[in-house]
Parts: structure tokens; C-alpha cells; sequence
């Protein structure tokens, strides 16, 4: 405990060193100080971006975790970063889970190795809004309010929505989620997991109960769909992973859009299909450690991520990047990446946390009776 | 006198000490055993027990095991007792065929050491790779059903059963045979053929051989070999899960559903009422086994 303190406190006598010394380097601007890195809520409170820039650049360096090179382009993103900035980046534990992101917060805290920033899904960012700053970046406005906690604790990053996708060359052509009874479909489709365990699984109930008529408090008509299908003897009870698509045990899969679209390297005649009517987004988070050791270079980053530029980078990985819409408004969006995402025409819907509580409680007792 | 008795009185006391059994110190030899059993029988026993009495406060409950009677925990009671059974059961009989067909054969001869070579490996193979390996070739993509369809022969015309309890029925079997075939050897291998010779002349003919000699001799092996493969079958996870992800039909898969969820679902308690639940059951089994073995030992 007093250890811990300890270096904490020293971790803040580090970093308050960097902001003098950034301080130092803005010269006699007097008005674009950045000593408040650590409590800025916008780059406006870091006196505007050069001053943010100037500062993050007198720290040097910038810790993430948990950002494989090839997930969503992330490669070309921390590349771009430093290339951009000159600021050196430890990219720790690149495999890692969500969770261990956090517990990195917890145990590392604000010492050299702690993270900056972290990319975590929705569940484990709720559940942890203790461990970070509130930030809004320059852009803040292009996102939906339900996309983002309105301090701006945690801000969704990229992510998708839930599809069907399937082989073209073993299956009709889907044009709405009724289809799926079609005798052509005998055994064939299945979901990414199971509902009561796992996170896409069960959204992927959500978007049927949506197409259905159902609402985002009740999954009841997603489940009773599946029953349906099961009976027509159209829902296989395995689970579909990239083996069991690539031999075509599994032709047509409920999953993310961003996720099924990555099938096509395996099966080339592989298509994702987004019902208009059910529309149902899941997307990561981003979030800024309240003990981040380099409080300006985190801010930083989340600028680069939430500018044009990042925006698009991440879109090149198949991801569907959160100002996406403001910037095809904008005109500003890398139309040739946007065009290999499956379409979208509709609006949107999120799944809050108290909505997937209820649908998880309701899936979890009924639904084994249901596809039995 | 009081004093004068007292010596009556310790040498009474003293006599089962110095000449009984209570200095005995043959149990020392079975402290390992016992510490063993101990550590890592009775004790997680135990800890699930007492955690399975437990909500999610720590307090003191009975509601887990209440929940025991969800409908959906109900039949995987049952389905997974009758998936046990039956392939205990099935595998038992036909490994028992098939090591006494080895055993008839030569001694160092290449069947026997080629199938007992393959009984070690397969009796081993299960999980993830062997539920692939069914799907990958009589699956609904797979090979071999490919082939029998475009011969006429539609095997999943009427319903998917791979992916049902069928499925796992013909997929444990794969591991039940061989298993069956290496814990049955030895028995068979103890049957002497100067046994047979001596019955028959006697004048026995073949069913009374199997009757009064093998047959005795080998049942209670038998029994106990079943015993084995139910609980085999009983504790089988992985290869459930990679076959049948939707349903969960095995008990096991119901823990891990319990246990680890994404979406919230998180009953540890529930989960250790379940695995008391299986001890209950594989117990239970137990016990009656031993009440049979008791009495064949008896009629026979």
C-alpha cells in the first residue's frame, strides 16, 4: 500500500518533470500551458492542439496494450502515429483481453509500464469507468450521444453491426432474415457462439428479435425465431468458427459484420447480408487511463484516432470506424474502403447495458428449452 | 485401600495398549494414499460443496441447488445420464468383442499389438480434434457424406443428428471401444486355456464353459469396466462442446455456461450445486455396482 503510493506519487513527480519541461519548450507563449495533461477534458484545456502536440512530444512516449498488428489495421495506425508525431510507442501484450487491459490500470497504474490508453469492449469499459479520465476529443460531436458516456469517460472507437453472413455458391441469395426457412437451408445456419455465453452470439438473437418486430427490451421473438428455425430443421447446433466455414460445415453464420467479411478469404463466394429493419451495432471502446503516465501523449493519440485520418485507417482494416457517417456526410471518408464493407441502409440501434441484462436473463432460461 | 487397587485398575486399563491392536502401525503405509485421496478427492469435494451453499454475497443459500430443477438442468441430467449409459454400455460390449478377439489370436501376433497400439492412442483422442475429424468427414460438408449423397444415401435427410445427442452417442463411441479394449485385456488374458480343456473333459460344452468358468470369472472385470466408461462418458467435455455448441446437453457444458459467460450470465454457485450433482450421480452408480458385484459374486 504505502509502496504503491509510493511510486505513485513518484510516477506523478515524473510526469509533472515532463510538463515543466514541456512548459519549458512552448517558450514564452504564456497562455498555451499544458501543466493540466493530466486533468485536461479536451485539447482546448491543454491550451489547443499545438500546445497538446508540444507537450506530448516533451514526453516522448505513449504505452498501449492489448492492439494486435493486424486487428483492425492497428499496424498502420501506430505507424502513422509515430511517424506523425515522433513520439515512440510500447505497444505491451498485443493478444491481450479486454480485461487484462484494465488490469493492467489496476496493477501498473501510473508507473513507466502503465498503459496510456486503452481499446476495450462495451461490458468490461461499463464496468470500469473508475480507472479512467474524462476526455473529449476535437471531434466529439460527430458521434451519437448513445455512443459515447457524455463526460466523455469512455468514447466507442469502431466496431460493426450484426450480419448474416454465407456462402453464395452453397445457399439462395438472402434478402430478408425470413429466407433462412427456405428448404435450401436445411441444417445449415448457425450462430458464433452460444447466446448465454457469448457476446456476439447473443446480439446475434438481438438482430433476429429486431428483423421480427421485437424491441431492444425483449428478445423474446429473437428466441421464438430461432425455435422456428430449429424445427424447420435450418439451425444447426454447432458452432460456427473459421474451420467450420472454410469445409462449408457452417455456410451461413450469424456474426459481426467486420468479423464475417474476413471469411472471404477463405470462401471466396462469401457474402454478408445486414437486414435494413434490424440494424444492431457492437462497438469497441476507447478510454483514457486516469493514471496515465503520459497524460499528453494518451490525449494525443485519441486525436489521431478520432481525426480523419485514423478514422480511415481503421476502416481499411474492415472495421467500421464511429464518425463514419459524419464523414461520408463530410466527403471525407476513404470511399474505396468503405465500399468493401457490406452495405448498410437504415439506422442504427444500440443495445443498452440494463437492455442486454434482460436479454441475457431471458436468454439464459429459455433458451435451451427453445432449440432443443 | 484404595491404594491397593489402583494397580488393578491400570493393569486393566493397560492390557488392551500392551498386548491389542491399537499400536498397530500398519495404517502408516496408507498415509500417502490417504493424503492423497485427501488432497485431491475430499478436498475440492468439499470446497465445491461448501461453495455450492454459498450466494453470490457468500451467505447461506439453498437456492443452487433449488435451480437444479430448471427445466433445462433437468434434462441434461437425464440426457447425459442416458448418453453415459448408453455408451458405456454399447462400447463395453463391443471392445469386450473386440479384445477377445485379439486374445484368441497370437500372443506377439501383429493384430493384437497393432490393436492395442491403436486402442492406446484412440482411447486418448478426443475433444476439439476428434468432434473436427467426424465433422470434417461425415459432417454436412464433409467427404464421406458428400459421397453417399451423390450416391443416393442422404443420411441427414430427416434431421442434422450429428448435432444431436446421436451425434455424441456415435462420436464416443470412438474413444469408449479402445478404452474398453485396454482395461478389459489383462481380465481376458488371465483366462487360462487349460481352464477350457479341463471343462470340456469334463464333458462341458461351450456354454457351460462361459457359464461356470469364463463367464464368472470375467463379469465382475466386465462390470466394473462399464463403471469406468460411464464415468468417461460422464466427465466428457470438450468433445460435447465442439460438436453441440447450442443447448449445452451435457452436464459439463451447463458448469461452463454457469461459470464463464461474456454476456453476465455468472452463477459459480449454480455451478458447484451442478458439479455436487455429478458426484451425486457418479456416486450413486457407484454404489449400485458395488451391490451388484456383491451379488453376482453370490448367484453366480
Amino acid at each position: 500500500m504505502n509502496l504503491g503510493s509510493f511510486t505513485r506519487h513518484l510516477g506523478l513527480a515524473v510526469v509533472a518533470v515532463f510538463v515543466v519541461a514541456a512548459c519549458g519548450n512552448t517558450g514564452g507563449g504564456g497562455a498555451a500551458s499544458c501543466s493540466a495533461a493530466k486533468t485536461a477534458k479536451s485539447a482546448a484545456d491543454c491550451g489547443g492542439m499545438d500546445a497538446l502536440v508540444k507537450a506530448a512530444q516533451a514526453e516522448g512516449k505513449l504505452n498501449v496494450i492489448a492492439l494486435p498488428r493486424d486487428w483492425a489495421n492497428y499496424g498502420a495506425i501506430l505507424d502513422g502515429f509515430h511517424a506523425k508525431y515522433g513520439i515512440a510507442i510500447t505497444s505491451d501484450n498485443p493478444d491481450g483481453s479486454s480485461q487484462q487491459e484494465v488490469d493492467a490500470i489496476k496493477q501498473l497504474g501510473s508507473t513507466s509500464r502503465g498503459p496510456d490508453v486503452v481499446d476495450v469492449g462495451m461490458a468490461v469499459a461499463l464496468a470500469n469507468t473508475n480507472l479512467f479520465a474524462p476526455y473529449k476529443v476535437a471531434t466529439w460531436g460527430d458521434v451519437l450521444d448513445s455512443q459515447k458516456e457524455p463526460t466523455g469517460l469512455w468514447i466507442q472507437d469502431y466496431g460493426g453491426f450484426m450480419s448474416i453472413g454465407y456462402d453464395s455458391s452453397k445457399v439462395p441469395e438472402i434478402k430478408s432474415i425470413d429466407d433462412l426457412f427456405g428448404s435450401q437451408f436445411k441444417g445449415k445456419v448457425a450462430l458464433n457462439g452460444n447466446p448465454k455465453q457469448a457476446n456476439a452470439a447473443l446480439n446475434g438473437v438481438m438482430m433476429a428479435n429486431l428483423a421480427e418486430g421485437g424491441s431492444l427490451d425483449d428478445v423474446s421473438k429473437g428466441v421464438d425465431f430461432f425455435k422456428r428455425l430449429k424445427v424447420a430443421g435450418n439451425f444447426s447446433k454447432t458452432q460456427a468458427t473459421t474451420a467450420t466455414v472454410k469445409n462449408g460445415t457452417t455456410p451461413v453464420v450469424f456474426d459481426w459484420d467486420y468479423l464475417s467479411a474476413g471469411h472471404g478469404k477463405d470462401v471466396p463466394t462469401w457474402k454478408v447480408f445486414v437486414p435494413s429493419n434490424a440494424i444492431l451495432g457492437g462497438y469497441y471502446a476507447q478510454a483514457v487511463s486516469k493514471d496515465a503516465p503520459h497524460p499528453a501523449a494518451a490525449r494525443l493519440w485519441e486525436e489521431y484516432l478520432y481525426s480523419d485520418e485514423g478514422q480511415n485507417l481503421w476502416l481499411k482494416g474492415l472495421a467500421r470506424p464511429v464518425r463514419q457517417k459524419a464523414m461520408t456526410d463530410k466527403g471525407t471518408v476513404d470511399s474505396v474502403a468503405a465500399g468493401k464493407l457490406p452495405p448498410v441502409n437504415g439506422t442504427p440501434q444500440f443495445m443498452s447495458d440494463a437492455q442486454s441484462t434482460a436479454a441475457k436473463n431471458y436468454v439464459v432460461a429459455h433458451w435451451d428449452a427453445a432449440i432443443a | 485401600m484404595t491404594v491397593a487397587g489402583s494397580p488393578a485398575v491400570t493393569t486393566n486399563v493397560g492390557r488392551p495398549f500392551l498386548g491389542g491392536r491399537r499400536f498397530s502401525l500398519d495404517w502408516v503405509g496408507a498415509v500417502p494414499y490417504l493424503a492423497y485421496v485427501g488432497l485431491f478427492l475430499i478436498l475440492p469435494s468439499v470446497i465445491i460443496g461448501i461453495g455450492a451453499l454459498l450466494d453470490a454475497n457468500n451467505a447461506f443459500t439453498l437456492d443452487n441447488f433449488r435451480n437444479l430443477s430448471r427445466s433445462y438442468v433437468v434434462k441434461a441430467t437425464i440426457d447425459t445420464t442416458v448418453l453415459s449409459a448408453i455408451t458405456a454400455f454399447l462400447g463395453a460390449v463391443f471392445g469386450a468383442l473386440l479384445a477377445y478377439a485379439i486374445v484368441t489370436g497370437s500372443p506377439n501376433g501383429i493384430l493384437r499389438r497393432l490393436t492395442i497400439s491403436a486402442s492406446g492412442v484412440l482411447a486418448q483422442f478426443g475433444g476439439v480434434t476428434l468432434a473436427f475429424a467426424f465433422i470434417a468427414s461425415i459432417g454436412p460438408a464433409g467427404f464421406v457424406y458428400l459421397f453417399a449423397q451423390a450416391h443416393g444415401f442422404d443420411f441427414y435427410k430427416q434431421d442434422l443428428w450429428l448435432f444431436e445427442i446421436p451425434g455424441l452417442d456415435l462420436v464416443y463411441l470412438y474413444f469408449q471401444i479402445p478404452l474398453m479394449v485396454l482395461v478389459f485385456l489383462p481380465a481376458l488374458d488371465g483366462i487360462k486355456p487349460q481352464w477350457r480343456e479341463a471343462a470340456e473333459s469334463l464333458g462341458g460344452n461351450t456354454w457351460h464353459y462361459w457359464r461356470h468358468v469364463a463367464g464368472p470369472l470375467l463379469f465382475p472385470a466386465f462390470l466394473g469396466s462399464v463403471l469406468l466408461l460411464f464415468a468417461n462418458a460422464f466427465s466428457a467435455y470438450a468433445t460435447a462442446n465442439a460438436l453441440i455448441n447450442q443447448g449445452q446437453p451435457v452436464l459439463a457444458q451447463q458448469i461452463a455456461g454457469a461459470l464463464s459467460s461474456e454476456v453476465g450470465a455468472y452463477e459459480p454457485g449454480f455451478a458447484k450445486a451442478i458439479a455436487i450433482e455429478m458426484i451425486i450421480i457418479v456416486t450413486l452408480v457407484t454404489v449400485l455396482y458395488t451391490l451388484l458385484q456383491r451379488r453376482t459374486a453370490r448367484w453366480l
